[in-house]
């Protein structure tokens, strides 16, 4: 298993922090259980066929725009049931849940989140079949430059 | 005094029929979140949208629910395919009874 | 080395830091054969947050933009409305957030866009006062900076106002707060470095109002302002104080012929 290292430079020359992150794929056990109970299947969602655009680094972590991009025809027969996505770190594992049908046309959504630290997120589908697809993003949070009152 | 809630609501046109078009809806709200502290030191209590809703002629073809990880001023994004033209209503529900409701023509040629 | 003698090489070390840091630099907008080197804080943006600007169905601040051109034609008590004297979508004022500040005749001092629109408001529509950061008058500082969007920032070659614009540049290369630290010394020399993972802008006023995402709402620049000198631990000016006015002039002499952005995002 490899380990990714960060290191966060603190203004001011206050010192090195250095964080040691788990693999990619590898995600806290709270989150793993929070998309098992979402996606409610008995195996694991497998990885494929959506996609996160989000920015490997975002300067402000109030708002990160995304988007959830999944492959698939939206007909009758296979389309996208639910997009969800889910965060590791913030203070609540859910950021937001939508609801898709045929009508669409084409499985994508885009918002807005909020991050509050540097973390993964990961985008899941839910298609028409019961398969349930993700894409894990791991993303990088730097702070405001000057901290206001 | 009550100041209207503000949205900023994108369907594209012209649009021809089998098209797939993008619709943007945005909604001034502050979200918050529930974790913020306030000056002196409590937690200001939460205040989110926790559904937005997009019906065409009364058919539901989009729904969020909506976490307070979603940014202040949310803003959505789908897709919706162009069958025929109708009216699309926007609403969206949240903490402390929050609704707000908006209409747009789907013009479909 | 004798120790009286490295004691005075060390004091003279310790000056000449000293006066390298006090006497400051000079503006640094143009490189010596006339190159602008000034460049918006949009520049040193990520592509997502770029997009984001960039698109009237996407910027939050349109929020802001929406609602003041509402509010550009509605009619206060009597029947008067902004349409009403300066024209419908403002017309015959366009380019206002080019031009200001002006010099104010009235006052004698510098007048800002949102002072003059919050005067303006009390004045003829009976309304009350609101400040830079009041909500209406951040939404039609909003409309009027979209209105603009493309145009250059003017140079402001009223000579009443050279005396603004110098005490503007002197608070701006003044060290203040605990952290006593200058604008300049951030926003001229050091622009484009990073401090503490963001990258420094030079920054200029051009996409004010602007939508922050620390703020996560739209503030104007004396908010912005206000948040830098609390930033270095400094006491802030208050809106109308006579240096909030200087700093105002001399940051838009600083961009004069950079282009209006319109409502900016910004981290």
């Amino acid at each position: 298993m490899t380990l990714r290292r960060r290191t966060l430079v603190l203004a001011g020359g206050a010192g090195l922090v250095l964080r040691v992150r788990p693999a990619h794929g590898a995600l806290a056990p709270a989150l793993d259980e929070a998309i098992r109970a979402w996606a409610g299947t008995a195996a694991a969602p497998r990885t494929g066929r959506v996609r996160l655009e989000i920015a490997p680094l975002v300067e402000n972590g109030n708002a990160v725009p995304i988007s959830v991009k999944v492959d698939s025809p939206m007909s009758t027969a296979d389309h996208v049931r639910e997009i969800a996505v889910f965060t590791e770190r913030n203070p609540q594992l859910d950021v937001a849940r939508f609801q898709l049908g045929p009508v669409n046309g084409r499985a994508e959504v885009a918002t807005r989140i909020r991050l509050a630290a540097s973390q993964n997120v990961v985008a899941l589908a839910r298609l028409s079949d019961g398969s349930v697809w993700q894409h894990t993003v791991d993303v990088l949070v730097t702070l405001a430059a000057c901290i206001e009152g | 005094m009550a100041t209207a809630v503000r949205t900023l609501i994108h369907v594209p046109r012209p649009v021809r029929q089998g098209d797939i078009v993008e619709i943007r809806a945005t909604i001034a709200h502050v979200m918050e979140t529930g974790h913020r502290p306030d000056a002196e030191g409590r937690r200001v209590p939460r205040d989110i949208v926790t559904r937005f809703e997009c019906q065409l002629d009364g058919t539901l073809v989009f729904a969020a629910d909506v976490y307070p990880a979603v940014a202040a001023n949310p803003y959505f994004a789908f897709d919706l395919r162009a069958e025929r033209s109708g009216t699309l209503v926007f609403t969206w529900e949240g903490d402390r009874g929050f609704q707000h409701r908006e209409t747009a023509a789907f013009a479909v040629t | 080395m004798r120790r009286g003698g490295r004691a005075a090489a060390a004091a003279l070390a310790l000056l000449g830091a000293l006066a390298a840091c006090v006497a400051g630099s000079a503006p640094a907008s143009h490189t010596a054969n006339g190159a602008d080197t000034r460049r918006s804080g949009f520049e040193d943006m990520s592509r997502a947050l770029q997009a984001l600007q960039r698109d009237e169905t996407q910027n939050p601040g349109m929020l802001w933009v929406q609602e003041g051109e509402a509010l550009w034609a509605r009619r206060a008590g009597d029947g008067r409305s902004c349409a009403g004297c300066h024209g419908a979508e403002a017309a015959r004022v366009a380019n206002a957030s080019a031009r200001y500040p002006v010099f104010d005749v009235e006052t004698r001092r510098p007048l800002t866009l949102a002072g003059r629109i919050d005067r303006c408001r009390q004045r003829h529509l009976g309304l009350p006062g609101q400040g830079p950061d009041g909500d209406e008058v951040l939404a039609l500082s909003a409309w009027l900076a979209q209105r603009a969007r493309g145009l250059p920032i003017e140079a402001a070659d009223d000579a009443r106002l050279e005396p603004w614009r110098a005490r503007g540049e002197s608070l701006w290369r003044r060290r203040m707060g605990q952290l006593d630290l200058a604008c300049g010394l951030c926003h001229d020399e050091r622009a484009g470095e990073k401090l503490g993972g963001a990258v420094i802008p030079q920054g200029h006023p051009a996409g004010y109002p602007t939508y922050r995402l620390e703020w996560q709402t739209l503030g104007s620049l004396q908010r912005r302002i206000r948040g830098c000198i609390v930033g270095v631990r400094a006491e802030p000016f208050a809106p109308d104080a006579d240096e909030s006015l200087a700093l105002e002039v001399w940051l838009q002499r600083r961009a004069a012929g950079m282009r209006i952005e319109g409502v900016a995002v910004r981290p």
